[in-house]
């Protein structure tokens, strides 16, 4: 099943939606400049939008199924979200407005912030980085500033555990810094051994995913903080998997000096195919001074009937600006209708049951997957995709599998120390039903693994197209629709 | 999987091959296989660069990894592999042959003797 | 409030587990600081929040109920309808990243068809599935840049005439770096459009020299001796661009252009208050392995079928990890499907006519303005494409300001940024304006002028 491309769907003079005529003199077009082809499809209306249905009917989505990403927290994305974000007030407010023309958006950042201070413990938040990653990069940064205020230039190692995600070591990379890897003790916590042996006076910090990708919450956690801190570095922490802690722990309760948020994770904003995520940071009081321009902070306090006006400041000793403008605002929104929407009762009871459904799951597949670290686990928890006696089978063959039992795989190969990794993270928004059939699946599947493996190396049979040819895609670097690939070469 | 008797090896997979003075440098059988296909290959170095062990020699791709070649040895290199660029599937189908790195006149001969030799670089590749 | 789970259903699941509570479950976290009281607003229902964020909305001024003439970096665009309604299937947006290429063609061959429509309009070879924002990809240039040139050049030249707020991301993003300098956007360089200044600072030690076009101040600027400089130094050239422009003007590829950069966010995205938007970012084809991001190739699967899979993923960080060249992961997934939508529905006759529009009323527009006792036209020598500047007889603020009791938006206060365009004007022109509206701006600064 394939859909042709725009440019195949194309024909010469046919025109989408139309626009008027110019309504003023006309002013001739600069000499030398103009461009000579514009190769854009030609298509109606009808075509473009049956075009993107078509295509839109060949994903697998939240709204299709289970998503058992471990550490991508895929949970139910709430439908009024997108009628918050689409309001008109926020939707067509200009970015270099003046500030008393959109005090709207101004109380929703400032609240945003002063709520994620209060589920995490922090005495300051930014909205401003894009995602994740750049959440990650924001909280190095700051780090790196700190001790370079500080007048102490030897602090130029990051520690990274082993199971981290990619974006640790990328991003310290992208600060300066050296990354030292940290292994993890037979029970998946941090080798605090190890981490005495690095914490000298050229650690610049240690980055911590607590509960860490193996879904486990680090037992010796406030002793790792407390090795760190002694030897002068500071603890960042990775907020993918904040959506175990909601309520239950505030990572700045535990010493963390600075953390990133996933509001695509934790705080229920579409995924997207991609993004748009947004990455908010919290930091401790001493490292408000470093973090990006611009801040929301409150320039007047209420007075009487008048409310309090809000504004942007430069924080005194700022890493700088992250990005133009003010952050992932349409992403504030719903972050701040979900939290709104929850209070504190309502958060709490995302993380009980986001671990409670995961040791749920974890019970079960046990029974038919090998479990390298079986204790409680927070909301997700890791399973080899691996049997001994039928050596053949690979975490990927499971993973293709599974989708011809109507599911998204879990995610696979990550994290580094476990073989063959299925990480397996079903959320809070799952009921027993829903989870029920998802392990009757992987149950399923580890039988015929055994008696007929070739239904998993074959697989997926029922999906819209079969196993890609990866090999080829890197060999021929098509990246373009034909004829435009065709044009180019002229 | 191959493990030739006169090369000298690394724990990083690469293999030498030692004769008068100049040392041929490729990546083992093991480094192939776990690769899988290798899809782009780009040199650090240029022939007349001196180089000290544990330098990066090239960046190895494959559809799903990525992998830095490092110097098991110090020295000047006298030439590079021109043709593995254009045909980077050779370090799979020919690692210890066509698929060979490059070539360094050795500065420090006695380097040599760190390396493992086949029996020992196999019994590494069966532990991992 | 959206937990599924009743009390049989917790019951169940606790004995399945063997665990008498769920507070069970949380042994391992530290006593003292288990459970704390988070002191937050009570949980509204939908139908409260609806309520409470109406009332913030309706609390705002916006490009709806005034006339938007305020550009610097976001353009107020139409969005036809249909860009909205695809975007709301929910297999688009409730979708991940499209790892498994067999259940995610539908986002694979959006951003495949993206990356086409965008690699034409730029004239670049290949473009990617996107970065955050414009600033942010000048910031990838930059490190792209280093990464090509191992180190080994430390000079990065880049414009005053481009965006502020890029450049000073591009220094936020190399801070880590002291040994890499960002210059040429000094004032004594200057802003002359013949760039000559900027040119005669490219030497062999330069490996980047970044340029806007149209640029910060709407101008078009021939940059083929900019781009012909740096190339006999060996230095790359990397030119942020507005796409809308890109409807009519020859575009960067095609003088020469390395690296292609800018914002796409006139791309049918919303203005938003700045976010999300879509940062557009190509290369030719020397540069492929270096560019960071996501990229979409075609190919074929087992039954023979086209197909579309994330390619070349060896370069990115959970692969690379600290060798990446950058740490991207999330990138503006659905601002790209809503590009690739847009540019369809416009498609060759629309897109090239939206941005004539742009160009005529700007046009139109500046004239009116310039007309206008005391108001004189900036940069008069050079064109421009929709956004200009007009020299204000007085403060550029105060006339903002008594602007808005006319629901107007007048335009960037260009003195805020540049100390040598104090007293100056920026506005920005799209084809929403109509003649009508452009002759109400001119009478309200009139009126307003001879208060």
């Amino acid at each position: 099943m394939t859909e042709p491309t725009v440019f195949e769907l194309s024909s010469p003079g046919r025109q989408g939606v139309k626009f008027p005529d110019s309504d003023v003199p006309k002013t001739s077009l600069p000499k030398g400049f103009v461009r000579k082809e514009l190769a854009l499809p030609e298509m109606s209306e009808i075509d473009v939008v049956r075009h993107f249905t078509h295509l839109s009917s060949m994903n697998y989505s939240i709204d299709t199924g289970l998503y058992p990403l471990g550490s991508c927290t895929m949970k139910y994305n709430p439908k009024i979200n997108e009628v918050t974000a689409r309001l008109p007030g926020f939707a067509f407010s200009h970015p270099r407005q003046p500030e008393d023309t959109i005090q709207g958006n101004l109380y929703l950042m400032y609240a945003l912030q002063e709520y994620l201070k209060e589920i995490s413990g922090f005495a300051g938040v930014t909205l401003a980085p894009s995602a994740g990653a750049q959440g990650e990069f924001t909280g190095t940064l700051i780090i790196r500033k700190y001790h370079e205020d500080r007048g102490d230039s030897k602090r130029t190692r990051m520690l990274i555990p082993d199971s981290a995600h990619g974006t640790n070591p990328a991003t310290s990379a992208m600060t300066g810094f050296e990354v030292v890897p940290l292994p993890s003790d037979e029970r998946g916590n941090v080798d605090l051994d190890a981490l005495r042996q690095l914490a000298d006076d050229r650690l610049a910090g240690l980055m911590l995913t607590n509960p860490n990708t193996l879904g486990l919450f680090d037992e010796h956690v406030l002793e790792v903080v407390r090795i760190v801190h002694e030897a002068g570095g500071l603890v960042y922490g990775d907020g993918a998997n904040l959506n175990a802690l909601l309520g239950i722990v505030r990572p700045g309760d535990l010493g963390f000096d600075v953390m990133h948020f996933n509001l695509h994770k934790t705080f229920s904003t579409p995924h997207g195919g991609g993004g748009p995520g947004s990455g908010p940071v919290a930091v401790s009081q001493k490292l408000l001074d470093f973090l990006p321009d611009p801040l929301v902070v409150e320039v007047q306090p209420a007075e009487g009937d008048d409310p309090a006006l809000y504004g942007f400041v430069r924080p005194a000793k700022t890493i700088g600006r992250l990005k133009a403008f003010h952050g992932q605002f349409g992403m504030h929104i719903r972050a701040y209708t979900y939290i709104r929407m929850h209070g504190a009762p309502g958060l709490r009871d995302i993380a009980e049951k986001a671990v409670l459904n995961a040791n749920y799951m974890m019970q079960k597949i046990k029974q038919a997957y090998h479990l390298p670290y079986d204790r409680v686990c927070m909301h997700e928890f890791v399973v080899e995709g691996f049997w001994k006696d039928v050596p053949d089978i690979h975490a990927l063959d499971i993973a293709k599998r599974l989708m011809d039992y109507k599911f998204h795989p879990p995610t696979n190969y990550f994290p580094l120390n476990v073989h063959e990794a299925l990480m397996i993270e079903p959320t809070e928004t799952e009921s027993i039903e829903s989870m029920d059939a998802y392990i009757d699946a992987m149950l399923k599947i580890a039988k015929e693994a055994r008696e007929e493996p070739q239904l998993l190396h074959d697989a997926p049979h029922n999906t819209p197209v079969g196993r890609c040819d990866e090999l080829k895609a890197a060999k021929n670097l098509m990246f373009c629709c034909y004829p435009l690939n065709e044009l180019q070469k002229k | 999987m191959e493990y030739p008797k006169e090369l000298k090896y690394q724990k990083t997979d690469e293999w030498v091959k030692v004769e008068g003075g100049i040392a041929t440098i490729g990546i083992s059988d093991y480094a192939q296989d776990s690769l899988s296909d290798v899809v782009f290959v780009e040199f650090e170095v240029e022939t007349g660069d001196t180089v000290k062990v544990g330098a990066t020699l090239a960046t190895i791709e494959s559809v799903k990894a990525a992998a830095e070649v490092v110097f098991p040895v110090s020295g000047t290199i006298i030439e590079v592999n021109e043709k593995l660029p254009g045909t980077p599937e050779t370090l799979n189908t020919e690692p210890y042959g066509k698929g060979w790195l490059c070539k360094v006149k050795l500065s420090k001969p006695e380097e040599l003797d760190s390396l493992l030799d086949a029996k020992a670089y196999e019994a590494y590749c069966q532990d991992r | 409030m959206f937990t599924p789970h009743t009390e049989k259903d917790v019951e169940a699941m606790l004995k399945s587990i063997g665990a008498k509570s769920v507070e069970e479950l949380f042994k391992v976290v530290p006593a003292k600081h288990r459970f704390p009281e988070l002191d937050l607003p009570p949980a509204a229902s939908e139908m409260e929040i609806m309520g409470e964020l109406q009332e913030l909305a309706d609390a705002n001024g916006t490009t709806q109920n005034m006339l938007c003439f305020l550009g610097a970096g976001a353009y107020d665009h139409y969005t036809p309808a249909a860009v909205d309604m695809l975007l709301r299937r929910s297999e688009f947006y409730t979708a991940y990243t499209p790892y498994q290429p067999e259940i995610s063609q539908g986002t694979l061959q959006t951003i495949f068809e993206y990356q086409s429509m965008l690699s034409h309009l730029t004239g670049m070879d290949i473009m990617n599935a996107s970065h955050y924002d414009g600033a942010t990809a000048c910031a990838e240039a930059v490190i792209l840049a280093n990464e090509q040139f191992r180190g080994k050049r430390k000079q990065f030249l880049v414009s005053r005439a481009v965006n502020p707020q890029y450049r000073e991301v591009m220094r936020t993003y190399m801070q880590g770096f002291p040994e890499i300098k960002i210059v040429g956007d000094e004032p004594e360089t200057g802003i002359d459009a013949d760039m000559q200044k900027l040119i005669a600072q490219i030497d062999s030690n330069t490996a980047l020299v970044l340029v806007q076009y149209p640029d910060f101040f709407g101008r078009i600027i021939d940059y083929t001796p900019l781009v012909e400089a740096a190339h006999a130094q060996g230095a790359l050239v990397a030119v942020a661009v507005n796409p809308t422009a890109l409807g009519i003007l020859t575009p960067p590829g095609e003088i020469g252009a390395d690296i292609v950069v800018g914002e796409g966010q006139p791309l049918g995205l919303p203005l938003s208050y700045g976010g999300p938007y879509l940062g557009m970012f190509g290369v030719k084809e020397p540069l492929l392995r270096k560019i960071s991001g996501r990229l979409v190739g075609e190919t074929t699967d087992v039954r023979g079928q086209r197909a579309f899979v994330l390619t070349l993923t060896a370069r990115e960080q959970h692969i690379r990890r600290e060798k990446a060249s950058s740490n991207i992961c999330s990138n503006q997934g659905l601002m790209t499907t809503c590009a690739a939508i847009y540019l369809s529905l416009l498609g060759k006759t629309g897109f090239a006519k939206v941005s004539d529009l742009c160009y005529q009323k700007a046009h139109y527009a500046q004239k009116e303005l310039t007309s206008i006792k005391g108001f004189k036209p900036m940069f008069a020598e050079t064109p421009f494409f929709h956004e200009f500047v007009v020299k204000c007889p007085g403060d550029v603020e105060d006339l903002l300001e008594h602007l808005e009791d006319y629901e107007i938006l007048g335009g960037y206060d260009l003195g805020k940024d540049y100390p040598e365009l104090k007293g100056c004007l920026m506005v920005a022109v799209t084809e929403k304006m109509s003649k009508d509206s452009i002759d109400y701006f001119k009478a309200s600064i009139e009126e307003v002028s001879h208060d």
